[in-house]
């Protein structure tokens, strides 16, 4: 069949708002785009785990333990729907990690900022996976049916996230002036950060009109990004704690919140891989994937002998 | 010892025992062979840390002084720990991983299995509860073990090494004393000797299955119970009570 006629169909079906399947026809680029960002989605989950590990062993007390364990195994999971969303494309999951640990697959730039208090890990809750709500409750929607359900399912868990770390920041905001500082220090850190979680200006965003045209996205970088920040200036009231921005402020005329210039210096900088944690962040990764190399052989030997074993008995 | 005590004492073995392997298996979190069993280790670490935030809660009040599980994990040193030294145990490369917690969870499902049955109606309720995780814990160390007892060469040299070195550490899991004769005699605790037994049962079967040595008993590591610790423990807690013991009478 001629291939215009498939586009066009293909366009029509994704204009009814019906979703993509697996098995129907797409577009070569539609899939490539879908691979490439639902793996750096996985890829996120996954090295998004590291900067909280980091605290799960100095967590203050038992029931801060165990959720904060409990939360970033969720990371694991929602990792694993992400690779298998991105194997229905036709990926697979060993080249997905290979190029993670290469270091030629991106990942989400906020996780090369370094967890430094426990402050951050309710500052990583709140803001972090609160950017990451804004951008995923847009992808439920999203035109590719694996991927939406993906997201229905892993929206509910973070939306649980979000609220855990907005109360660790209440309960150090109303704790000693030590706690309190350490909530402000953390939103300092990790503010910026937050805002760049929602990617480049759109005018810096050549790849987004494809995107939005194939409904992979249904809102705009900035459009999200403002979205974020309307939501997070009063919780950071309620909280008594400032966000570090000077030109922050509510404009009438818009209906929304005006505020600084990001630096974008520093965005593209983390991005190439000059960030505070990046080369930490990929050497954790391949390091557990080089140390568990021996244990992945042994289990694919054992389930051999086991099914040979199986036919000489059979 | 009063009653109370006895039955403190013995709580405070179970417990810090579970949070400090607990406290082990969570260093691992994001840094597994393969995200499948990244999940598995931290849903294992979940289940210990969370039987112990019973246990520990439990021994706060048997103790009866007004201190809570917090106190007990986060404001105690090293000699007033009361785990086995299998716990703290570094959990060098996967074999030692999983060969320490097939050794411990093997011991823990004959101990809760008999604990059903003690005379101390809320003891007996945890161990119900517990019995459930032990079980999946010990299933799925024992499938690694025969995987990789019966994986390649490397995997087996790995795990039969793993083994001899843990070894050391098991006498100590039997070794009753007068706090395990007293429970014993009141129906709240078994007798150390008929865990032993089934446990030697159960662990053969497993070892002949993943094709490993079972190493000749030897002079025994203990002391743990009598809060005579390995050097590692020190570190845990250093670690673990951090913020605790740098910011004191805090709430987080």
């Amino acid at each position: 069949m001629d291939i215009g006629i498939l586009e066009k169909g293909f366009q029509q079906h994704v204009d009814a708002e019906k979703k993509i399947e697996a098995k129907d026809w797409m577009p070569e680029k539609y899939r490539n785009t879908l691979i490439r960002q639902i793996s750096q989605h996985a890829h996120s989950e996954v090295v998004g785990m590291l900067p909280e590990a980091n605290w799960i062993t100095r967590a203050p007390s038992l029931r801060r333990k165990v959720a904060l364990l409990a939360k970033v195994q969720d990371e694991a999971g929602h990792g694993l729907y992400l690779y298998s969303a991105a194997e229905t494309l036709g990926a697979e999951r060993a080249d997905l990690v290979e190029a993670l640990n290469d270091g030629s697959a991106k990942y989400s730039s906020i996780f090369n900022y370094p967890t430094l208090t426990w402050a951050d890990i309710g500052a990583i809750g709140w803001l972090v996976d609160g950017a990451a709500i804004i951008n995923q409750v847009m992808l439920q929607r999203t035109s590719y049916g694996p991927y939406s359900r993906a997201m229905i399912r892993i929206c509910k868990e973070e939306s649980f996230h979000q609220r855990q770390g907005y109360e660790m920041m209440l309960t150090l905001c109303n704790g000693s002036p030590e706690q309190k500082a350490m909530a402000q220090d953390a939103l300092n850190r990790w503010w910026w950060p937050s805002l760049m979680m929602f990617g480049p200006t759109d005018k810096d965003s050549p790849n987004s009109a494809l995107s939005m045209k194939w409904k992979i996205k249904r809102k705009s970088n900035d459009e999200l990004r403002q979205d974020f920040v309307d939501n997070s200036v009063p919780q950071a009231k309620i909280l008594g704690i400032t966000i570090p921005d000077p030109d922050l402020k509510w404009n009438e005329e818009r209906g929304h919140y005006d505020f600084g210039t990001i630096d974008w210096e520093e965005f593209y900088n983390v991005i190439k891989g000059n960030g505070p944690c990046n080369r930490q962040r990929v050497e954790a990764r391949k390091t557990a994937w080089e140390k568990g190399r021996w244990v992945r052989d042994a289990a694919v030997a054992y389930a051999d002998k086991k099914k040979n074993k199986e036919k000489d008995a059979a | 010892m009063k009653q109370q005590e006895v039955l403190f004492q013995y709580l405070l073995r179970l417990g810090d025992t579970n949070l400090i392997l607990g406290h082990r298996l969570s260093e691992l979190c994001g840094h597994g062979p393969v995200l499948e069993e990244d999940i598995a280790l931290t849903n294992i670490a979940l289940d210990l840390i969370g039987q112990s935030r019973i246990l520990l809660s439990y021994a706060a009040k048997a103790e009866g002084q007004g201190r809570t599980e917090d106190d007990l994990a986060y404001l105690r040193d090293v000699g007033q720990f009361r785990n086995l030294l299998l716990a703290e145990v570094p959990n060098g490369d996967f074999a030692v991983t999983i060969c320490r917690l097939f050794l411990y969870s093997a011991y823990t499902c004959e101990l809760l299995t008999l604990l059903c049955d003690s005379k101390d109606e809320y003891l007996a309720g945890y161990a119900a509860k517990a019995l459930k995780e032990a079980t999946y814990h010990l299933r799925h160390s024992t499938n690694w073990m025969v995987r990789l007892g019966d994986g390649t060469a490397e995997s087996h040299h790995r795990l039969q090494t793993a083994l001899n070195r843990l070894w050391m550490y098991i006498p100590e899991l039997f070794d009753g004393d007068a706090i395990d004769v007293q429970l014993q005699e009141t129906g709240i605790a078994p007798d150390p000797n008929v865990l032993k037994e089934k446990w030697n049962t159960r662990v053969n079967a497993v070892l002949a299955e993943a094709t490993l040595n079972r190493p000749p008993d030897q002079w025994m590591g203990k002391g743990g119970r009598d809060g005579i610790h390995t050097e590692h423990l020190g570190f845990i807690l250093a670690e673990l009570q951090y913020l605790q013991r740098a910011y004191p009478g805090n709430q987080w």
